[in-house]
């Protein structure tokens, strides 16, 4: 590995202000360190952020509020996240391996970088590591990438897990920057690639996620994390759905879905949804309201598959939370 | 009698130092003083080195030297071929010339005073290509397919027979590429002293390495030894002596410092060998009663431009089943990549998903139980090479397996068992290896302590062969295991073939016997020829062993312990012993393993997921040495064919070869949670032929048959017979 400092900064201003200035937070390491060692990124200056006092997870009100340290183990096994929010709990267990999740912090998790393989060999053209040097896998291996929101310059999909279920659930986070505090949806985090696939979120230079807060419903209760791949464990989604559901006198009155694996950003379904409401919770329905999640669907050479495990994998989803067989 | 020692469940000797971490990988033999190397690896497929910016890289902190094909000293590359390497074609040159034989090929070595100043250097170093587009896809058909030596076998006139049957299936299969992957990376540290080379390297092959290694540079065998008293896993990928290894050796040379080099994850995918992707083609006649009339067998594999890697894809196909008319071909399509070798059940594993797979859709095909199938097609003797088999269970097997497994409660029309949404499937398939055997040697010494050390150049990957040759070596001597310290790993021990090929026990085992006899018999004479002892001018046929003592027959006295027969002079008992195969039994005899292997599977019709559920083998290998190692060789085969059966692929990018899933995270192999309950049993049987032990092998055949098992219980779930492997959710989504 190339040289680097490491600081603890001895407050939230000083590890802004330095942030602002260049460095790059670590929290976990388990996204930054993998791809330092493969000089994929190669910061000089790094801030370690875990002394800093934004973990924890407490309830006020109908809302949950994740402090952005908390680990990704210590969230899913958290009663109130089980008992208020057990998509996030489930969304969380699905993700990564145990030892990873005991390291891994959620706001690294909102921030993990992309799994495209080529993404990670510096031999290879890619247009987000190496703005305007192509991208490899367009015309390369791309069975794991994504068929929505892609752009001619990169077709990589959002790994993160967590991320689908925060979306769905309209969660919203605050950041802390050099110019004050801001409140805004997790959903705005993300970026689609356009030609400008480097850029990945909406964070100003120097701004640290410091909350997530998961406002509750009817739906909270009633809602699954399915995540579909070809090993039970320790892999990346092929397509995920999170979906909830809040259903009265046998009626769907309100529904939230997205889905991952399949998007270059966690991936909400908003015409499923609308679809939905006011339909009885039944196969059929979720079968017709499924089609309409690869709307707009660009297949790759290899990934033609996602096409159809999408509405599958939607329906799957709705299923388990509607409790239908 | 003796207390016996075989066949008890002995629990690892080794472990302790194992699970303690005292026991020395390959990479733990730190020395004073010594340097970092770290390969740089081609980034295309196909072409040469035009250029190489090492100036700059020279001056970077601590490094000692760049090496590449400018200034590598030149290696003299005597011939030499061990039994592991290909027969035909020529080793790879490592930076003897600026040629680009594959995507990660070794191009140049920067060595430095500590790692990370080395794989510093080694990012920084700039090299210019001339590229071409390598081939690496062998389905191209363009791709000119070579016949190996002896690849083609016949009886009859399959072709004939196969059109005309009354029923016949005719299909294609395919094999991805696989990597062997275990968890301990390829590391040498090399040590010269003068014209004198220590190798601390990893290797299922001591011996080979050091006649390789010799032969490279031009030395004396007995100026190298190599040293590897343990493995972290090797499926096969330490048999042969890779690269590195010479570079490991060059670095040392030409710096004059002792260097350690160790593989990088991603580099395991480059130049360390794997299962090579093959494609495959059975075509099967029957009789409306399910008799066999035709079969043919056609294989092809992939190699590199420089060696023809030979397995045997189609060899089983010869023999398994009974049928007059049978045609196997094998070829070879020669790409720009690196060559292959032999992974855990090398050939027959491949082969026997085709054949097992085939054999399943026939019996659909009949509507006849895929099991009495085979009952109906079981030879009497091995109809190729027209010999009984030295022993044969399969029918045996195929009886206790199906009982365990509750072969009875599947119901045959395929989709037709459910647990809830899930669709059910059980499928059952053949395995069978070669009961090799190979020339060993081993040493014995009885100390005055009482203790008796044994010593073999043989290794230990896995299987316990500490464990296991500590208990033939107490049996043979009649001590308890506790008094017996068995030691492999060096070079200098007497020799023994590679550890593969599931011949370690047959033939070191058997070597060992031999020694233990051998030493027996000289504390024997040593104690007839002393007047003091009981046995004093005895002839040495009136004197019988027991439990480790010495008396005359019959003779109810303590008699002698060795103890007792060393302490007379204080100097130990040594003694060697070899065993190699009587040539008229191995001409007589057929010997193979057998086994039958069976699966159920639940796959979600929505999404198509795929899990395994359970996994039955019931095995006919002879003696069992330790039942509690053999189930463990066994759940580690199943779980490697889990990983055949539904995960493991390298892929390639045609573009320029790269294998694009180099990492832990993208070429899956089974985790904790897919592997199901796993149940391993041996059938009793005894072959008085094989070798004196009765041993027949397990490492390979424990791999061999899952991954048909898996495909069968797949249409036996879906009605989707999947003819590639690995099988993925895309294959059944639709089914
Ligand atoms: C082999 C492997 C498998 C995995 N599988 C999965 C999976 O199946 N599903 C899944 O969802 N994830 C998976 N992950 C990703 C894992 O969840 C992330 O690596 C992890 O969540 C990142 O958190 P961290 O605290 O370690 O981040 P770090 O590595 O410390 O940081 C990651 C990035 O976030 C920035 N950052 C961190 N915290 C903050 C903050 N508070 N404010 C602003 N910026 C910040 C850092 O500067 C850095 O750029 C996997 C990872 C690996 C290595
Ligand atoms: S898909 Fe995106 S991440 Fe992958 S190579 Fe293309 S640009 Fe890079």
């Amino acid at each position: 590995m190339f040289p680097f400092t490491l600081e603890k900064p001895r407050s939230t201003e000083d590890a802004i202000a330095a942030a602002a200035s260049g460095a790059r937070f670590i929290a976990g390491g388990t996204t930054l360190i993998d791809l330092m060692r493969e000089q994929v990124e190669c910061p000089d200056r790094l801030i370690d952020i875990n002394s800093l006092p934004f973990g924890g997870i407490r309830v006020e009100g109908e809302d949950l509020v994740i402090g952005a340290l908390a680990r990704m183990a210590e969230v899913a096994a958290d009663p109130n996240v089980q008992r208020l929010q057990p998509l996030i709990a489930e969304s969380l267990i699905e993700g990564a391996s145990p030892q990873l999740r005991n390291m891994a912090s959620m706001g690294g998790n909102l921030l993990q970088r992309v799994r495209c393989p080529y993404f990670r060999m510096l031999d290879a053209g890619c247009n987000k590591r190496t703005p305007g040097s192509g991208c490899a896998a367009i015309d390369g291996l791309n069975s794991g990438h994504a068929i929505l929101g892609t752009s001619d310059h990169c077709v990589a999909t959002h790994p993160s897990d967590v991320a689908v279920a925060l979306v769905a659930l309209d969660a919203t986070m605050r950041v802390k920057g050099p110019q004050g505090e801001r409140s805004f949806p997790v959903e705005e985090l993300f970026r689609l690639p356009g030609d400008t696939p480097h850029l990945e979120h909406t964070l100003l230079p120097g701004e640290l996620i410091v909350e997530i807060r998961v406002p509750g419903g009817p739906h909270s209760r009633r809602a699954r994390y399915l995540k579909v791949r070809d090993r039970a464990s320790y892999e990346f989604a092929l397509v995920s759905a999170a979906a909830a559901l809040s259903i009265e006198d046998g009626v769907i009155r309100e529904v939230r879905l997205a889905v991952g694996g399949v998007g270059t950003r966690p991936w909400r379904l908003r015409d499923c949804e609308a679809a939905l409401v006011g339909t009885r919770p039944e196969r059929r329905a979720f079968e017709e309201a499924a089609q309409l999640a690869r709307q707009g669907a660009r297949p790759l050479r290899h990934n033609q598959f996602k096409v159809e495990l999408l509405p599958r994998t939607v329906v799957r989803a709705l299923a388990l939370a509607g409790e239908v067989a | 009698m003796n207390v016996s020692s075989i066949g008890k469940p002995l629990t690892r000797v080794d472990g302790r130092a194992k699970v303690t971490g005292t026991a020395r990988y390959a990479a733990d033999f730190n020395q004073p003083g010594q340097l970092y190397a770290v390969i740089v690896s081609a980034t295309v497929g196909l072409g040469r080195v035009t250029e190489i910016a090492s100036t700059e890289v020279e001056r970077m902190p601590g490094v000692v030297a760049v090496i590449t094909h400018r200034n590598a000293q030149k290696l003299p590359y005597l011939p030499h071929k061990g039994v592991i390497d290909p027969a035909v074609g020529e080793r790879l040159h490592v930076l003897q010339d600026d040629q680009v034989h594959f995507y990660g090929q070794p191009v140049a070595i920067v060595v430095a005073d500590n790692l990370d100043h080395a794989e510093r250097a080694a990012a920084a170093l700039r090299i210019t290509y001339a590229a071409r587009r390598p081939l690496v896809d062998h389905a191209d058909r363009t791709i000119e397919r070579i016949a190996p030596k002896s690849a083609d076998g016949s009886r009859g006139d399959a072709d004939v027979a196969v059109t005309q049957a009354p029923v016949m299936i005719d299909e294609a299969y395919e094999i991805a590429r696989e990597n062997h992957n275990p968890m301990e990376p390829h590391a040498t540290t090399a040590a010269w002293s003068g014209d004198r080379l220590t190798l601390w390297s990893k290797s299922q092959y001591l011996v080979n390495e050091q006649a390789e290694i010799a032969a490279v540079f031009g030395l004396p065998v007995e100026n190298v030894e190599v040293i590897c008293p343990f493995i972290g896993g090797a499926f096969g990928t330490s048999l042969r002596t890779w690269p590195h290894v010479t570079l490991a050796a060059l670095a040392a040379r030409q710096t004059g410092r002792t260097v350690k080099l160790v593989l990088s994850r991603k580099q395991m995918f480059f130049t360390t060998g794997h299962r090579p992707r093959t494609l495959q083609r059975i075509a099967l006649g029957a009789t409306p009663d399910g008799k066999l009339t035709g079969v043919i067998h056609e294989g092809t594999g992939e190699t590199s431009r420089y060696e023809q890697f030979t397995e045997a894809l189609t060899a089983a196909t010869a023999y398994l089943y009974s049928c007059p008319n049978v045609r196997t071909q094998y070829r070879l399509a020669q790409l720009d990549t690196s060559t292959p070798n032999h992974m855990r059940g090398p050939g027959e594993a491949s082969g026997i998903f085709a054949l097992e797979s085939a054999m399943d859709e026939l019996s659909y095909k009949l509507g006849i139980d895929p099991i009495e199938l085979r009952r109906r097609n079981e030879p009497r003797r091995d109809e190729a090479e027209n010999k009984p088999f030295s022993s044969r269970s399969l029918m045996q097997c195929y009886e206790l397996g199906s009982e365990r497994f509750g072969w009875a409660r599947r119901t045959p029309e395929p989709r037709s068992m459910r647990d809830g949404r899930l669709l059910i499937g059980l499928g059952a398939a053949t395995a069978t290896y070669p009961a090799y055997h190979a020339p060993a040697s081993a040493r014995v010494r009885l100390l005055a302590d009482g203790l008796a050390e044994v010593e073999a150049a043989a290794s230990d990957m896995g299987p316990g062969t500490y464990t296991s040759m500590t208990q033939v070596a107490a049996e043979f001597l009649g001590l308890p295991p506790e008094q017996v310290r068995f030691r492999l790993g060096q070079s200098a021990y007497p020799q023994t073939p590679s550890h593969g090929g599931s011949w370690t026990m047959a033939s070191v085992g058997s070597a060992i016997r031999a020694a233990c006899v051998e030493a027996q018999a000289q504390a024997a004479s040593r104690a007839v020829a002393d007047s003091g002892s009981p046995v004093f001018e005895a002839s040495v046929d009136d004197l019988e062993w027991s439990e480790g003592r010495l008396r005359r027959r019959g003779d109810a006295s303590p008699g002698m312990s060795y103890r007792d027969i060393i302490a007379r002079t204080g100097t130990p008992v040594e003694a060697e012993g070899s065993a190699q195969r009587d040539p008229e039994v191995a001409e007589g005899y057929s010997m193979h393993s057998f086994g039958a292997v069976f699966a159920e599977v639940a796959i979600d019709p929505d999404v198509g997921t795929i899990r395994v559920r359970r996994i039955v083998g019931a095995y006919g290998i002879g003696r069992v040495v330790n039942p509690l190692l053999a189930r463990s060789q066994c759940t580690g085969g199943m779980i490697g064919g889990i990983g055949m059966a539904l995960m493991e692929r390298t892929v390639l990018d045609p573009r320029d070869g790269r294998p694009v899933n180099a990492h832990m995270a993208d070429y899956l192999m089974p985790v904790n949670l897919d592997v199901p309950k796993l149940e391993a049993y041996f059938v009793d049987e005894v072959d008085p032929h094989v070798n004196p032990l009765g041993v027949k092998g397990l490492g390979e055949i424990a791999l061999v048959g899952t991954a048909p098992a898996i495909a069968n219980a797949v249409f036996h779930a879906t009605g989707r017979r999947v003819r590639s492997l690995p099988i993925h959710i895309e294959d059944v989504l639709t089914a």
